[in-house]
């Protein structure tokens, strides 16, 4: 665990019954970063935060939030906010009412209460339509009142499940500089689960990849996307071409291949995306199966002596025919260099 | 244009099988002769003045609506956390406790009526009114858990976690966010658990004894012994009340909604 880490997850394991749905999870995350946790349905992310809000019970290990162990301290007292992903407004109160609900429960005086409501809703841009139900508000405004709901209890953490997916497209770009900017403005380390790569890539400062409950990778947007280091990972931003490395060579279907150029290193695998596979010359050969016109490019399946190949080309450059045969190459110096391939 | 006609026909026919008694118990009440009777012999309201004056009715009057206000009360005090449990905890036994929750509405009324008076009343010398409301509660706690639960079901969890995050304890959040969501469910259960308890008749017939007896167990007996209008005037003034509850209910709650 390093100095300053601000939220720390120490061998954290989690289980529904007998199920284990995040096993063995070390984190630490520093003070005002926006974090995402991106990883598809069933990774363990949701329940990651709901552990760190305190909605469920670690099987073991320990979260440490700003210098004290709230592992066994009670979710109402954890200061630990959540958007949820339903915004889980309560339907009988008025926006105001919602806002000042957990206001209320500190028991504030009335005219600091109404100040500190109004700047919440401030904060978030919604200060019309108070008095209205959560029912007559429309789903990006139900969701500035849910984030204003939690900004005012001024959490430590801030914690929000799927906040864009279910906004439309013009929300979402919308809500996703709202959150950037409240986050600037607020300092707040927040973190928020997705299982949109997009959403993680555009909003975070850090992303943590998960997958079947454990943590495939740690790093910045351009990390994960340029240098993915496990094949999870590789796949999930897009790197299609895929090989485990094996003595220096490229583990294929059809046995071991050399490529042009050395490997560096001891990798487990290299990856690459179809936009890094050289068309019309190189050393490997392969059939065109299959072609699709995806705007300025285009994509083509070939069939070789390395497996099946997935290739991107500029549109404008030569246009393959299926079943004509093509030479390509994988150069080494563009790949991606992966250390778990299994 | 023939077959519009016929469905015209049919729903005429069936408005009148269920509006008919009624109609036929209103005007027997305004009936100015001695006996029970219909076509009514002239108009009047006498029998309907001697609907007050008649002891017994007072008394199981009182009786009935005692039963059915504190019957239904305790079966929405055991019916409200049935359902809450049953609605958010994957309980186990759950199913379980569903289906004996709902046996009173499936068991036929006299053969828990005979239970109770065979198994409770007899053995333990229970008394016969604790004995009713005993009754009443359990007849009644099927219709509570069931409309409770219908709007529980529509009311999300994550409500009741969104209160604890923002400092409420469990227990806090039941009564913050949870109950006063589900207020309508719970007044429209009272409402039906009222209605199902005040006119309920083979459980009871069981259970009265000598001077303990239900406003429909002692139409029956008054019927036995005094054949004038005087029930059917007070069978129509009944008739009446739930109407205007049932009116009430829908007015300023959509109760339909619910039931």
């Amino acid at each position: 665990m390093s100095e300053d880490s601000f939220l720390s997850l120490n061998a954290l394991t989690l289980a529904y019954g007998k199920s284990v749905a995040v096993d063995n999870l070390n984190l630490s995350i520093k003070k005002g970063e926006l974090i995402a946790f991106l990883g598809p349905s069933g990774c363990g992310k949701s329940t990651t935060m709901r552990a760190i809000a305190g909605l469920m019970r670690p099987m073991s290990g320990t979260i440490t939030l700003d210098g004290t162990d709230i592992t066994r301290v009670a979710a109402n007292r954890r200061q630990v906010g959540l958007v949820f992903q339903s915004y889980a407004l309560f339907p009988h109160l008025s926006v105001f009412e919602n806002v000042a609900f957990g206001l209320r429960l500190k028991r504030l005086e009335a005219g600091k209460l109404k100040q500190q409501v109004e700047e919440g809703l401030a904060t978030v841009g919604l200060t019309e339509f108070v008095d209205r139900k959560p029912a007559e508000l429309s789903g990006g405004q139900q969701q500035r009142v849910a984030l204003a709901r939690s900004l005012v209890m001024n959490p430590k953490l801030l914690l929000l499940d799927e906040p864009l997916s279910n906004l439309d497209a013009r929300l979402r770009l919308e809500m996703r500089t709202e959150l950037q900017r409240v986050q600037r403005e607020t300092g707040l380390t927040m973190i928020f689960v997705t299982h949109d790569q997009g959403e993680a890539m555009s909003l975070a400062d850090q992303i943590v990849v998960m997958n079947g409950g454990l943590i495939e990778q740690i790093g910045t947007p351009e990390d994960i996307y340029n240098r993915p280091t496990t094949r999870f990972v590789a796949d999930f931003v897009g790197f299609e071409n895929i090989f485990a490395v094996k003595n220096g060579q490229l583990a294929t279907e059809q046995g071991l291949a050399t490529l042009g150029d050395p490997i560096e290193g001891h990798p487990s695998g290299l990856a690459w995306r179809p936009g890094m596979v050289k068309m019309g010359e190189g050393q490997f050969e392969g059939e065109i199966i299959g072609s699709s016109f995806a705007g300025g490019t285009r994509e083509y399946l070939l069939r070789s002596e390395l497996g099946p190949i997935n290739a991107e080309v500029d549109a404008t450059q030569t246009i393959y025919q299926p079943g004509q045969r093509v030479n390509f190459d994988l150069p080494v110096a563009r790949a991606a260099i992966l250390q778990q391939v299994d | 244009m023939t077959a519009r006609l016929l469905s015209y026909g049919v729903l005429t026919l069936v408005l009148l099988f269920l509006i008919g008694p009624f109609l036929i118990i209103v005007a027997a009440a305004l009936s100015a002769g001695e006996s029970l009777a219909f076509p009514p012999q002239g108009l009047s309201l006498r029998w309907v003045f001697k609907v007050f004056e008649i002891e017994s009715f007072r008394e199981s009057f009182g009786l009935s609506m005692a039963l059915a206000i504190f019957g239904t009360l305790a079966a929405l005090l055991l019916g409200v956390p049935i359902s809450y449990a049953i609605a958010r905890y994957r309980l186990p036994f759950g199913e379980t406790l569903r289906t004996i929750v709902s046996a009173p509405i499936i068991v036929p009324g006299i053969i828990v009526g005979l239970a109770l008076l065979r198994y409770l009343v007899i053995p333990l010398d229970v008394d016969i009114v604790l004995a009713l409301f005993i009754a009443h509660t359990a007849l009644v706690l099927p219709y509570a858990v069931r409309v409770v639960s219908a709007s529980l079901e529509n009311l999300r969890s994550d409500i009741e976690e969104a209160a604890v995050l923002l400092g409420s304890s469990r227990v806090g959040a039941f009564f913050r966010v949870v109950l006063p969501n589900i207020r309508g469910g719970i007044l429209a259960a009272f409402i039906l658990g009222f209605v199902t308890s005040f006119n309920q008749v083979p459980v009871s017939l069981f259970l009265s004894g000598p001077g303990v007896r239900t406003l429909p167990i002692d139409m029956i007996w008054y019927l036995e012994i005094t054949y004038d209008p005087s029930v059917a005037a007070l069978a129509a003034l009944l008739a009446f009340m739930s109407i205007a509850i049932v009116f009430i209910a829908e007015r300023f709650l959509g109760f339909s909604r619910y039931v």
